[in-house]
């Protein structure tokens, strides 16, 4: 075992990229919730966003239309979801579970010949001088775009549920979606259009997974980020910077458990693979206990009748 | 203007109907779909679900339909105890992973001791740490309310590591040459889970399987546990004033749904499959799912869907190797035939009406 072999600065920095498919899938999980409507496909559109975002990156040499494509990918496939839980009025749990196995299955088939191809590398941010400085240098400005485009991201979506007349809508529609309908906004179509955005983030954070993390297509590859994303949501109580918080907090537990293997500890791989998931409960457990914070409607099937 | 409206009580003959209808609408976009694959898609559809069974070698094919079959069965009646109420165990995986661990663990710790009992040694096992692996996330939802499908779905990729931890070290065969996986259970006659009735499929995980539908059958139809269970589902705060205690149903349906799904994994690991070895577990806990919904969560229904999806998976073999179809299609396959379900039951429920709505 050697521990000196893990760098501090390099492990935070890792730490924050680890971080970035969890909080992108999260965010965007998070507005889909508020608006009422609870997804469980996470994992199926993240998984589709990372093949989708791996072919054309691959075809086009370019990242950053992989990017695009990924967003895409998992914006069509959540429209799937839109249309089971908002059309045909399906179980939304059921309906998420499905789509997490159609997207798995999708994936696989769409990926099968690109297994083992190295996709184009997305470059680092030019930040200038910035990335320069000792220690917060490479901690915080060495990162690719995409980092900071989830911050950004983030931010966003606090500013827009917090200080906008959409951001208002969209939580009444998550609160009280019978209240919202009589108001005359269209429940549906808000959220639709919520789901489609969960859908586009779910699709970046898996294309992260497959063009700048691992960096390449394997099946499955996802490992239940989708799922750590959702319990993520709970664990944030549904406030966006508290989902960055508890995204820093998994992907670092994620990349620790790497680097530890990578320097040899004495407890066995498995079992140090198995720390993320466990985690995960233990913080569900902790916070389960307060439920006051979810969306009044969530979950809820609406259908204006009369 | 094409309008949706409530019916005033579900339609019988819809649902009915509607898996009936879901398998052929999945059976045109499948084939459209392997189409676009570059296949015949009647010769694909016709391998999948003729061949296995009317074919040239359906003598070897129809006893694989009992034993895919078995599991899916199995599985799903207990997915399906727990849906009814409104309880979602999503980590049927992971409770037969370690019901197939705990069942490959009881008979190879008396290796090679011969003796009738061992076997049932191993049910009890198996059915114990499914039992268990699912209470984890019963005991946490009734003591802290967490949410039990994430819980149960987080267990799924421990059960995972654990599988692997399992046929790495504990349980590696110590004379099988270095190389990952347990012994062969099926070269131990006591421990052996072998065919009842040679050349039918029909192991004991079969009989388990018919027991059971026989089972949640009477519990759902005649018991008042049963009648707990859909009234919770139907209308949780009714079954409250009715005095249904949501907590042990809860620990019930979690629990039932974790044993069956142990025994599947015991019966399989001591059978078909024969030893623990790292990628065991092919997703007949996912698979179940769709099943138990497929069967609209009624214990007959099951049976059906359960031989149904047995045929997809058999077929898909036979389509694999014979048509050069990507496995991963019958994924998508099966994957298809849940969103056709889900979005066409909406006609149980609802009727659609064209023209513009009347003024009241």
């Amino acid at each position: 075992m050697d521990l000196s072999a893990i760098n501090p600065i390099l492990l935070i920095a890792a730490m924050i990229a680890a971080a970035t498919p969890i909080l992108l899938a999260a965010i965007g999980e998070l507005v889909v919730e508020r608006a009422g409507v609870l997804n469980l496909g996470v994992e199926g559109m993240m998984i589709t966003g990372a093949v989708c975002g791996f072919i054309i990156a691959v075809n086009t040499g370019s990242p950053t239309v992989g990017f695009i494509a990924a967003a895409v990918g998992g914006a069509v496939l959540s429209l799937l979801f839109a249309f089971l839980t908002q059309v045909a009025l399906a179980n939304q749990v059921a309906s998420g579970l499905a789509l997490t196995l159609f997207g798995l299955g999708l994936s696989s088939l769409m990926g099968q010949s690109y297994v083992g191809i190295k996709p184009p590398r997305a470059e680092a941010t030019p930040l200038g001088p910035l990335a320069e400085i000792p220690i917060i240098g490479p901690i915080l400005f060495g990162h690719d775009l995409m980092v900071y485009l989830g911050l950004g991201i983030v931010a966003a979506t606090w500013a827009v549920l917090k200080f906008t007349r959409m951001g208002l809508v969209l939580r009444a529609v998550g609160e009280n979606h019978d209240a919202a309908h009589a108001l005359g906004y269209k429940v549906k179509r808000i959220r639709t259009l919520a789901i489609l955005f969960g859908g586009a983030c779910a699709g970046l954070g898996g294309a992260y997974i497959s063009l700048i993390r691992v960096p390449q297509w394997t099946e499955g590859m996802t490992a239940g980020v989708g799922w750590i994303a959702l319990a993520l949501v709970v664990f944030a109580s549904w406030k966006p910077w508290r989902v960055l918080l508890g995204a820093y907090l998994f992907g670092g537990i994620t990349q620790l458990q790497l680097n530890l293997q990578g320097a040899g500890v004495a407890i066995p791989v498995e079992y140090l693979a198995m720390s993320p998931y466990i985690v995960t409960i233990i913080v569900l457990v902790i916070l389960s206990a307060d439920k006051s914070r979810a969306p009044g409607s969530l979950g809820r099937t609406f259908h204006a009748s009369g | 203007m094409i309008r949706i409206e409530a019916r005033p009580q579900p339609s019988a003959v819809m649902a009915y109907a509607t898996p009936v209808l879901a398998v052929v609408l999945t059976m045109i976009f499948g084939g459209a779909l392997f189409a676009v694959l570059g296949k015949d898609p009647f010769e694909a559809i016709a391998t999948i679900f003729w061949e296995p069974i009317f074919g040239e070698f359906a003598f070897f094919y129809r006893p694989q339909l009992l034993i895919k079959g078995a599991p899916l069965v199995l599985i799903a009646i207990g997915l399906a105890l727990g849906f009814r109420a409104g309880i979602w165990n999503i980590g049927a995986e992971g409770q037969y992973i370690v019901g197939a661990i705990c069942g490959a663990g009881a008979g190879l710790a008396f290796y090679p001791t011969e003796s009738v009992l061992i076997f049932p040694l191993m049910v009890l096992a198996g059915a114990l740490g499914g039992w268990a692996w699912a209470m984890i996330p019963g005991v946490l939802k009734v003591k802290f309310g967490t949410n039990e499908i994430l819980v149960s779905l987080m267990l799924v990729y421990v059960a995972e590591q654990l599988l692997a931890s399992m046929s790495l070290g504990l349980l590696k065969n110590p004379e099988g040459f270095g190389f990952p996986g347990s012994r062969n259970l099926q070269q131990y006659p006591s421990a052996h889970n072998a065919e009842i009735i040679a050349g039918t499929g029909m192991h004991w995980g079969v009989v388990a399987a018919l027991i059971a539908v026989i089972f949640a059958y009477v519990l759902l139809t005649r018991h008042r546990l049963g009648f707990a269970i859909r009234v919770t589902g139907e209308a949780p705060r009714a079954a409250k004033f009715g005095g249904v205690n949501p907590g042990r149903l809860v620990l019930f349906c979690l629990g039932m749904s974790g044993l069956l799904a142990g025994l599947a994994g015991m019966f399989e690991v001591a059978g078909p499959a024969g030893q623990i070895s790292i990628d065991f577990n092919v997703g007949y806990g996912f698979t179940a799912i769709i099943v138990a919904f497929l069967g609209r969560l009624n214990p007959l229904g099951i049976v059906a869907a359960g031989l149904l999806m047995a045929l997809t998976y058999i077929g898909g073999d036979i389509a694999q190797s014979q048509l050069g179809l990507p496995a991963a299609a019958i994924q998508v396959f099966q994957g298809m035939l849940l969103f056709f379900l889900l979005a066409l039951d909406v006609l149980t429920n609802y009727r659609v009406r064209f023209g513009a709505a009347e003024v009241a």
